[in-house]
């Protein structure tokens, strides 16, 4: 009995000294898509910090399908101890819902959010001899000749899918939509100019966009990038309603315990201050969020107005994967 | 002719730059960082590659976190070392084991697993390492003399063109086969037909998958190529003791010889020659090279019955298109700063994550990367040689370890392998069922490298097909209309009537005898 008693108390002790001083050993984070692209890139970036700060390593897991809902789902089943967390996106976190009704996982109440990491902004992009080249004429050549124009996309589900489906909703201009295994094919052809027109991530576009291979109609923040300074925004071009970026955040299983979600919040905040990080994540066109939309709470608000904004756009669009 | 010297001059400086390195106890000493780098690349890729299973993808994406401490240079040279040290690896696994790590090895099972088999691992390990070191001197001339302008050639094929290529390779395929041709296609339109499984990409609806998640993103390519050649060889091996001996009893010589050489020049020749024109198209052309090789190798050799019976012609040739085209990929990366495949993809990652967005304008601005890159590719080059041709005797040496000791090791190996791309138990289950079903088409005369072949264009070919007909508004005519498009389903249609001539003229002669 004693022997048992004692057996306990040094479980106790040690289960008491591990909550303390989280982490003990290293944390995994499963980022849902391949290495190398736009989520994987800031997901090391902002890793390679917090581990600093954590004193462990934080590893990335790639674990990729289904628009990134099959890194999720399993992340989600983790165990919710702080030792498996994920990077979450616009898409998992947003899109699913409407785009995969048996979605095992519910982005508002599946997680405990930790908080948003960097967004990349989307570009409107068209091939270089496009006939319009400002927002209006672009929107008005969309409405007029929608039936000639192709849009090329990364496939049903991807951000550039996706907000191109908010384009088509907004203007209610009938173009065709290409589909495309990956941004790079697309890219590709609307380089060689196959294909008229696209929504895509702002670090896959800056070199072409530089080098006149394409052309730059407008980009969907409130303000202008520091990387293409000379690119309008869709609010000085008239279609403010057409704003998005391609959000990037942590999450980790739900019911982990508020230590745990302080102590990686708290890391992720560093990281996005430490200078080295900021100017990383700038040279790929991404934003950082203010002191405020980073915290677990804002979150939360971002994901619950995400689903809420993309579901009928999508279901609108007619892109609903089983 | 001068410009182009200077700029070789460049990346060989780049690549032989010594940086001062603190090393503990020594103090600061300068080393030649970028060849070790390179090296251990190579050799890295070489030991990847050799596990089946352990793509270069999957390998890149493990060691991406290892390059952040160095300076983008020095780790893209040591991944771009990786990846075609992965392409030389896993041919050694598909000559020695029958397993193709990748689509691209496919080709070298048939011929190369053969001369294995007869005792001569050695020379086909051997013209296989010579052929790709050829092929990859001449493409790296070649990126830096015409890269530059042939990255139009990516340009100028859009999705009917590609279709058409598709077409031909298809064509490719039928010809590979080495009994019957009716079997052959059987086992192209099965290989089609499992391409389709998994999310549509057009529409997002799920086809074939029986509302299963691990069947949302279609059937890994790795999988059934792992299940198909490598499980099923173990079957088939372990129910007939009498073949099973038959690699370890004879070893033969370790190095081809003069005869070797000869018969092996042109099709090296005209293998780098196919091989790099495929590497620069986008959506993975490469894969063809091989097969193209193939074909026409086949096609020229005197006495085509020796194919998929240990021709050494049929592991030259596609060696050297294979790792050409691995290296000609890098055009459209290096030069338009779009990425052809996955792995090329993940190389702008890397790109990406050290500070450099690939692009247009990589060349100039970041000139001594650009160059570097390129003249590490025929350092990396010559170490694979370096490091491969002594390994030779060593693999071979493998092959005497009893079978017992050897078919659980590669089990397990294709096991890890498998489980290491995407962490997922259901894809360990996939090889076990695919083996099976590879053991079965074995016993009944099927060959499993068409279907394999059907699966990996079938993808493309479906895609591009209906690409082009959204893009044409469903006008067939645009295959015909599009020059590009056209030649190629012509050529298409002159390779299917030439590949069935002999069977024409045989029931001919038949015809005959009966008279």
């Amino acid at each position: 009995m004693k022997r048992i008693l004692l057996a306990a108390v040094a479980a106790f002790a040690a289960h008491a000294a591990s909550a303390q001083s989280y982490p003990t050993r290293p944390v995994t984070m499963i980022v849902p898509f391949a290495a190398g692209g736009p989520t994987d890139v800031i997901a090391r970036i902002v890793t390679e910090h917090m581990s600093r700060t954590l004193g462990q390593q934080v590893i990335i897991e790639n674990v990729g399908g289904a628009g990134g809902t099959v890194g999720i789902t399993r992340a989600s089943q983790a165990k919710p101890d702080g030792y498996t967390i994920m990077m979450g996106h616009m898409g998992t976190h947003g899109a699913a819902p409407a785009l995969y009704p048996n979605l095992k996982y519910d982005p508002a109440k599946s997680f405990a959010p930790i908080g948003l990491a960097a967004g990349t902004p989307i570009l409107i992009v068209t091939k270089k001899d496009f006939p319009a080249s400002d927002l209006k004429g672009f929107v008005e050549y969309l409405k007029t000749n929608g039936a000639k124009l192709n849009e090329a996309n990364a496939g049903v589900g991807s951000v550039s899918h996706t907000t191109c489906s908010l384009l088509q909703s907004l203007t209610q201009a009938k173009f065709t939509r290409v589909a495309y295994r990956g941004t790079g094919p697309a890219l590709n052809d609307l380089v060689a100019g196959q294909v008229d027109f696209g929504c895509d991530q702002i670090v896959n576009l800056v070199p072409q966009i530089q080098a006149g291979t394409i052309k730059a109609i407008a980009i969907a923040t409130p303000e202008r990038s520091p990387s293409l300074p000379d690119v309008p925004t869709t609010k000085e071009g008239g279609l403010p309603e057409f704003q998005v970026s391609a959000w990037n955040a942590i999450f980790a299983p739900k019911d982990t315990s508020p230590e745990v979600v302080k102590a990686l919040a708290g890391a992720l905040d560093k990281a996005l201050d430490d200078d080295n990080v900021k100017k990383r994540l700038h040279e790929l066109g991404g934003t950082i969020p203010d002191k405020q939309g980073r915290t677990p709470e804002a979150l939360q608000k971002l994901v619950e107005s995400e689903v809420a904004r993309w579901t009928p756009i999508l279901k609108a669009a007619g892109a609903v994967a089983n | 002719m001068g410009e182009l010297l200077g700029h070789l001059a460049l990346g060989f400086s780049t690549v032989f730059n010594f940086v001062p390195v603190d090393i503990p106890g020594l103090g600061t000493i300068p080393i030649p960082l970028n060849i070790l780098l390179c090296f251990v690349g190579c050799l890295v890729g070489t030991l990847v590659g050799v596990l089946p299973g352990v793509g270069p993808v999957a390998s890149i994406a493990m060691l991406l976190p290892i390059t952040f401490k160095f300076d983008p240079t020095g780790a893209l040279i040591m991944l771009a070392g990786i990846y075609y040290g992965a392409q030389y690896g896993g041919s050694t696994t598909a000559i020695l084991v029958n397993i193709p790590g990748e689509a691209t090895a496919v080709v070298t099972t048939l011929d190369g697993h053969q001369m294995a088999k007869k005792g001569r691992a050695g020379v086909a390990l051997g013209i296989a390492a010579i052929g790709s070191f050829f092929a990859g001197c001449v493409a790296t001339v070649f990126i830096a003399a015409v890269g530059a302008p042939l990255t139009k050639l990516a340009l100028i094929f859009g999705p009917a063109e590609y279709f058409s290529l598709m077409v031909m390779g298809l064509v490719f395929a039928v010809v590979l086969a080495r009994g019957s041709i009716l079997k052959a296609i059987a086992m192209i339109l099965v290989g089609i037909l499992m391409s389709t499984v998994g999310t549509d990409l057009e529409t997002g609806q799920e086809r074939m998958t029986f509302g299963q998640q691990f069947l949302s993103d279609g059937i890994d390519f790795s999988t059934l190529a792992m299940g198909l050649f490598g499980i099923a060889e173990i079957l088939r091996n372990l129910d007939n003791t009498e073949t099973r001996d038959v690699v370890r009893k004879a070893i033969g010589r370790l190095l081809p010889n003069m005869q070797d050489m000869k018969e092996s020049a042109l099709p090296i020749v005209r293998g780098t020659f196919i091989g790099g024109i495929l590497g620069i198209l986008p959506g993975n052309g490469a894969v063809l090279g091989p097969f193209a090789s193939y074909t026409i190798e086949k096609k020229l050799a005197k006495d085509p019955s020796r194919f998929g019976r240990g021709a050494i012609e049929g592991v030259a040739g596609p060696e050297s298109a294979n790792n050409a085209g691995a290296q000609t990929s890098f055009i459209p990366l290096l030069t338009l700063g779009i990425p052809p495949n996955a792995v090329m993809a993940l190389m702008v990652g890397a790109m990406t994550i050290h500070g450099i967005v690939p692009g247009p304008q990589v060349m100039t601005k970041n000139a001594d990367l650009f160059w570097g890159m390129i003249a590490s590719m025929w350092v990396g080059n010559l170490m694979l040689l370096v490091i491969n041709l002594p390994m030779v005797g060593l693999w071979v040496k493998l092959l005497k370890v009893p079978y017992r000791l050897m078919f659980p090791a590669i089990m397990m190996f294709c096991c890890i392998g498998i489980y290491s791309i995407n962490s997922l138990p259901t894809d360990v289950m996939f090889i076990a069922f695919f083996g099976v079903i590879g053991y079965f088409l074995i016993k009944l005369g099927f060959e499993p490298a068409p279907l394999l072949l059907g699966f990996v264009l079938g993808k493309l070919m479906e895609e591009n097909l209906r690409r082009a007909l959204i893009i044409s508004r469903g006008d067939m005519m645009t295959f015909i209309e599009r020059p590009l498009s056209g030649v190629l389903l012509a050529v298409a249609v002159i390779l299917l009537v030439v590949a069935l001539l002999p069977s024409i003229r045989k029931s001919r002669d038949e015809v005959f005898v009966e008279d």
